[in-house]
């Protein structure tokens, strides 16, 4: 699978004899609500030696984010109430007084956090952030401590560190400002380092990189990591023992290796059996739904291919030319324009009835703007798009319009794509009725006709988006999208936003409703492994261009550009046998499409690898 | 199909309004803002009707006299009675009120949504005007047009919603600029809808929230406004009244006859009080989140 320069690192032995650096017991935290006590977290408990790697996994609401404030005291002290005992090297950190408190914040333990572009102070330079923590915390002078934050920013391989101590936090990249993070944990050499969903914000390639990074500091500093996450990719990666919590409860810890391979508990095996694995697809012809797993008995149901629904020989239902979109760049007083962000650059695809196109890539590669490109959300700046019979980019507003029934589009984050003041089924028949396809009689029907097919329950309609899960929220978007009958479905990261036993269902869902409306996707998604799983072909872009596509299985197994291998080494398997591996650090950024003036976009060719596998040649 | 995927627990909800009342019910504060406002408007509605003295109907006997049995409120500088006047002179004050401030909104949020949605040079025209008209003092600026427009209530009321107007206009574009960006208007426009319905059915009910507290508090500035135009002879025009000429005209008698000022000035205080209440309780009961 993975070609990538993987080295095999030594293995470290976790001498389990000494004493915890932290011992958690009974942990129980409780939150006020309304006038009554209401518990988060139940009775955890769990020990971090030193050294090693703890991971906490487990999905949104699970307790594993409050687990960590508890442990940091970070928690508003008037509604929160913590309980048990919480040692760190032999002191209760429940017991000590709020000031003593803060001498251990940030310097016996660190913390990191998910979003690195909020978590710095964006008026300070970075190079101030840190050296404040050393003469705080370890009492050096100035020039020391400015000469000790080089140093770390060496260590954490910020390219050029010296010169970059006066740059302020705008100035670097999201990956390069978790770096930044990381050395300003570091700063205090901690015993313990809470990493909560440290990579979750992160691009896949700069996700490894930092999970490199933090595996190879642990071993120069040997101390110890409790890492919160919710992906089973990185827990395999990084974690010498788990713990898997669900709903406020550890429901099963041991070896990282034990939880993976003889998980106990039906949760552990519902959760693994959902996650997507890269490489799971290599015998198989047609995308397969997921596994299903009841959670009260942990039995699997085997998943199902789902073959077939691909008719190749029609004209595509949707067929993209040379299509190109850029924003201009403006700048200085009258605005003139500087340059131009070259977002979609001679994109071509076609996508035929009941086919899963995906297109992968990075943030800023150009798959959502391609996305809205041809729905003429955003204007593209030329190109062609047939679709279904429409010359989309001629359309005026009238045909424009009509066109919107045959295209339809999910959204990534089910919390903003509802509109919270409209009930559920004015949501979904308002389309309906929009479009004057039926009375209101026959919109009602169909609203619970449409509930109905995403599996949910025809009395919902009379409510509000916010009383329903996140899940939920994503099949009303769903039903919406289906209620005009589209031939086609732009799914922009439609599952990226879910909790991982969420997205395994609402890709069923997906397949499902593929198979009985033979629907055509358009699957945006960073995701690999949910685009190896559901997708017929998959396009790679890169900068604004596809630099490789074709079916599926050719893609995968045979990547034959250098950034499609770099993208599928990056991704992190869910298999702990894996741990050992180093990916070599790097640190490469993602380039950016924006571009000068005169920059004219150079003549692309493509070679035929096999059939309908094309891939782009310098 | 496995069920991790939980809905919170659900009320059964029935229809909109059922449950925007019901809220509204259980709000008690709001309940109090709405008794207050209604007690007024009903005694502002039927003064023709209520068996009160002549409110502008002066009396030489009767001059400045402290509340007794006869005058339940006492009398003002010409003798005459402020029970009538006050009930008399709600009609003017919360007509200026409540019409001033449906000026304001009326034009100021179709402004506000019109800028803050289609931007570029629309924008730029509408902000750049709604600037100039925020530099000016918001009473100067009624003073100016209702002179300019003639001494009457109802050119007053005009003056003050005018003069009110550009604040809704930048609040409505500000919270305009935050709803658009989220997803589920891009949506509708993905299924078809034109800019107005966007507009009033994805963009309105979602900045109305902070509008509607803004309008309440208006409300309050628009009475003493009119107050402020009265004295100048701008306003409602002597002998009628309203609570804030009567307020002006009792300032020149704090010492001798307090109660010329303690009325309308408690009635001013309560009224704002009653929309004040009201506004936050409407705008709880209209939001579906709040449970």
């Amino acid at each position: 699978m993975t070609e990538a320069p993987n080295t095999e690192a030594p293995k470290t032995e976790i001498p389990m004899t000494e004493k915890p650096v932290l011992s958690v017991r009974n942990l129980t935290t409780s939150f006020l609500v309304d006038g009554e006590w209401k518990s988060v977290v139940r009775d955890v408990s769990f020990d971090v030696h030193p050294g090693e790697t703890v991971a906490i996994v487990g999905e949104s609401g699970s307790g594993k984010s409050v687990t960590s404030l508890s442990i940091m005291r970070l928690l508003a002290a008037n509604v929160s109430r913590i309980e048990g005992s919480i040692m760190l090297s032999g002191r209760d950190l429940l017991s000590i007084s709020e000031k003593e408190m803060r001498g251990v914040r940030g310097n016996d333990v660190s913390m990191i956090f998910q979003e690195p572009m909020t978590s710095l102070n964006p008026i300070f330079t970075i190079g101030r952030q840190i050296s404040e923590v050393l003469t705080r915390h370890k009492g050096l002078t100035k020039s020391q401590a400015r000469a000790e934050t080089v140093r770390l920013l060496e260590k954490v391989r910020i390219p050029n560190a010296g010169a970059r101590f006066d740059d302020y936090p705008h100035q670097f990249s999201g990956g390069m400002r978790q770096r930044v993070m990381i050395a300003m944990a570091l700063a205090s050499k901690p015993k313990l380092l809470i990493a909560d969903e440290p990579t979750t914000a992160l691009d896949v390639t700069i996700q490894g990189q930092i999970l490199d990074l933090i595996k190879v500091l642990q071993e120069e500093e040997g101390m110890s990591v409790l890492f919160i996450t919710h992906d089973m990719g990185v827990v395999a990666e990084i974690a010498d023992r788990t713990i898997v919590m669900y709903r406020g409860e550890a429901v099963e810890s041991g070896p990282t290796e034990e939880i993976f391979h003889h998980g106990k508990h039906p949760y552990t095996r519902a959760l693994l059996s959902a996650v997507p694995r890269l490489g799971s697809m290599q015998d198989r012809k047609w995308p397969t739904r997921f596994p299903v797993v009841d959670i009260n008995t942990g039995e699997t149901a085997e998943p199902k291919e789902v073959a077939g629904t691909v008719d190749t020989r029609k004209t595509p239902v949707l067929a993209v030319k040379n299509l190109v979109t850029r924003f201009a760049v403006r700048s200085g007083l009258f605005a003139t324009q500087t340059g131009a962000v070259h977002a979609v650059e001679n994109v071509s695809f076609e996508l035929f009835q009941g086919e899963t196109l995906s297109l992968v890539g990075e943030s800023g590669c150009g798959k959502s703007t391609t996305g809205r490109s041809i729905m003429r959300l955003i204007e593209p700046t030329g190109g062609e798009v047939a679709l279904d019979g429409y010359d989309v980019l001629r359309l005026d507003q009238t045909g424009l319009r009509d066109m919107r029934k045959t295209i339809q589009m999910i959204f990534q984050d089910p919390f903003s794509s509802l509109n919270p003041r409209m009930t559920v089924g004015a949501a979904i028949s308002e389309p309906f009725v929009k479009h004057k396809l039926g009375n209101a009689k026959e919109a009602k029907e169909k609203t619970a006709d449409l509930l109905r097919k995403v599996g949910l329950s025809p009395d919902m309609a009379g409510r509000y988006p916010h009383e329903f899960s996140g899940g939920q929220r994503q099949r009303i978007a769903i039903a919406r999208a289906l209620s005009l009958d589209p031939k086609v479905i732009v799914a922009d990261e439609s599952v990226s936003a879910l909790d991982v036993s969420i997205k395994a269902q609402v890709c069923n869902l997906l397949l499902d409703l593929q198979q009985s409306l033979n629907l055509a996707f358009l699957f945006i998604s960073h995701d690999m492994a949910v685009v190896e799983r559901v997708s017929h072909r998959v396009a790679v872009m890169y900068l604004g261009e596809i630099v490789e596509i074709g079916p599926r299985a050719a893609v995968f197994d045979n990547p034959q550009h250098p950034y499609t291998k770099k993208l599928m080494a990056a991704v992190p398997v869910p298999d702990p046998a894996r741990r050992g591996i180093r990916r070599g650090i790097s640190n490469d950024e993602l380039k950016s499409p924006v571009r000068g003036m005169d920059y004219r976009p150079p003549k692309r060719e493509y070679r035929e690898v096999s059939a309908g596998h094309m891939v782009q040649v310098a | 199909m496995t069920t991790i995927d939980q809905a919170p627990p659900v009320a059964a909800v029935k229809r909109d309004k059922s449950r925007a009342w019901r809220k509204m019910k259980r709000n008690r504060s709001a309940l109090v803002g709405a008794v207050i406002v209604l007690f007024f408007a009903i005694l502002a509605v039927s003064a023709p009707i209520l068996p009160i003295i002549d409110p502008v109907a002066t009396s030489w006997t009767a001059i400045r006299k402290a509340p007794s049995a006869m005058y339940w409120l006492g009398t003002d500088d010409l003798g005459r009675d402020i029970l009538s006047r006050m009930i008399w002179g709600a009609r003017a004050s919360l007509m200026a009120g409540v019409f001033s401030v449906a000026i304001a909104v009326g034009i100021g949020v179709p402004f506000g949504l019109i800028s803050g949605y289609f931007g570029g040079w629309v924008d730029m025209v509408i902000s750049r005007i709604t600037e100039a008209l925020l530099a000016m003092p918001f009473l100067i600026m009624a003073i100016a047009l209702a002179a300019f427009l003639g001494p009457s209530l109802l050119n007053a009321m005009i003056a003050i919603g005018l003069s009110a107007m550009p604040i809704f206009v930048r609040l409505t574009r500000g919270q305009v600029l935050a709803v658009k960006t989220e997803d589920y208007v891009e949506g509708a426009r993905a299924v078809g809808l034109n800019h107005f319905e966007i507009i009033v059915r994805y963009i309105l009910p979602n900045v109305f929230a902070p509008i509607i507290v803004q309008a309440t508090l208006t409300i309050a500035t628009a009475i003493i406004a009119e107050a402020s135009l009265s004295f100048l002879g701008l306003g409602q025009q002597p002998p009628a009244p309203s609570w804030g000429s009567m307020l002006n005209v009792a300032k020149n008698f704090l010492s001798q006859a307090p109660w010329m000022a303690m009325w309308p000035g408690a009635a001013i205080f309560l009224v704002v009080i009653g929309f004040n209440l009201l506004g936050d309780g409407l705008r709880d009961a209209l939001d579906p989140r709040e449970a």
